[in-house]
């Protein structure tokens, strides 16, 4: 595992997916649930929304580095979580 | 009728879980761990933070390579895809000339991409190509190692001599797909050529043509091989495509952590387009297309 060059916060952050990755398998298998079609008029499930905000948080996150800067990146994250909550609420 | 619910079925999909841990995820995971950390060799990581992104994200030269890579994909993909279902249109529908052009068609997909630069880099060459010596004793001049022009034109041209054919075979496959039943329905109607191709052959194809751009787009925005054997990404950097200023970047200058930041921002880019092009496939079978 050393070759990996492991570091906690980047462990950290893929234990989060992973963890976020079960979460959602075992609520598609304990609730199943038809796809529902949102202001993108695409239909998405749970596992889509989840994609769709992990995907939007990395751009988030990338925009608010080059814009802002590093120094406030944790606001970033509140964004994200907005973003997060407007796409299960609506997409 | 009632529908048997075995989710044990996903155990068949074990297989495959581990050999795309062991090929793409494992290998990912690194690229995200060094993204954060600088080294001087000897498997010494010391934290960066994200300072390597922020560096990327104001570096001009990745820029300057993504428009680049943009410029290149967008080129190749207007050439080829009505190229493509042109000669798709205009292939035989049966018989002993269909298997020919299908042979034919599927030759160039068979050559290795580092055999295919090769063709091309000798094949343009003006003192022994045949392709260069013609175009210099035409007086056009041409010399793809020193005018910018001349390398792009050869390193697109290569690529559609390369991949229409994929997206050929593919219309094929599709106006393959099309009943009989609609031509007759529109020799009725008297329906003219443009009108057959616009409101049949266009929707029918629809749905192998969105694999087809969606494949093509891949392929041309991670291309390496090709054009680095042709121009090596010269003359200056005129051809240096992404993948090409990615390996200078990581291998010639054992920059890891700023190439694997940059690394992860061009597969972002590759996950949004490939979900968007996903999307909206999937869209247009649900439409029945």
């Amino acid at each position: 595992m050393e070759w990996m060059a492991w570091t906690w916060p980047t462990a950290i952050f893929f234990m989060v997916i992973a963890s976020l990755l079960i979460t959602f398998t075992i609520l598609a298998i304990k609730f199943p649930e038809t796809p529902r079609v949102g202001i993108l008029r695409i239909e998405t499930t749970r596992g889509d929304r989840l994609f769709i905000t992990l995907l939007g948080s990395a751009f988030i996150n990338l925009a608010w580095l080059g814009l802002v800067g590093p120094d406030t990146q944790p606001w970033a994250m509140a964004v994200c979580l907005v973003w997060a909550a407007a796409v299960f609420r609506w997409v | 009728m009632n529908k048997t619910v075995n989710q044990k079925a996903w155990f068949l999909v074990l297989p495959v879980l581990v050999l795309v841990a062991f090929s793409a995820v494992i290998p990912l995971m690194t690229v995200v761990n060094y993204s954060v950390q600088d080294t001087f060799g000897n498997n010494q990581f010391f934290w960066a933070g994200l300072e390597w992104f922020e560096e990327m994200l104001r570096d001009e030269r990745m820029w300057n390579a993504l428009q680049r890579q943009l410029m290149f994909s967008a080129i190749i993909l207007a050439i080829e895809v009505p190229l493509g279902v042109f000669i798709a249109l205009n292939m035989p529908k049966g018989g002993f000339w269909a298997s020919f052009c299908l042979v034919l068609m599927s030759l160039p997909l068979l050559i290795p991409w580092n055999v295919v630069g090769t063709i091309w880099q000798i094949f343009g060459r003006v003192d022994i190509g045949l392709l260069g010596h013609t175009l210099d004793a035409l007086g056009i001049d041409y010399n793809y190692t020193q005018n910018i022009f001349a390398a792009w034109a050869t390193i697109v041209v290569m690529d559609v001599w390369h991949w229409t054919s994929l997206v050929a075979l593919l219309a094929y496959a599709g106006l393959k797909s099309i009943p009989d039943a609609y031509y007759q329905a529109a020799k009725i109607d008297q329906a003219s050529r443009w009108k057959v191709f616009r409101y049949i052959e266009l929707p029918k194809m629809m749905g192998v043509l969105m694999i087809a751009i969606l494949l093509r787009f891949m392929d041309s925005f991670m291309i390496y091989t090709e054009p680095f054997v042709v121009t090596g990404g010269g003359p200056g950097n005129a051809t240096t495509l992404l993948s090409i200023d990615l390996v200078k970047m990581a291998l010639g200058q054992f920059d890891l952590g700023p190439a694997a930041a940059f690394s992860i921002m061009y597969f972002l880019v590759i996950l949004l387009i490939s979900w968007v092009f996903y999307t909206v496939m999937t869209n247009l079978d649900k439409k029945g297309m």
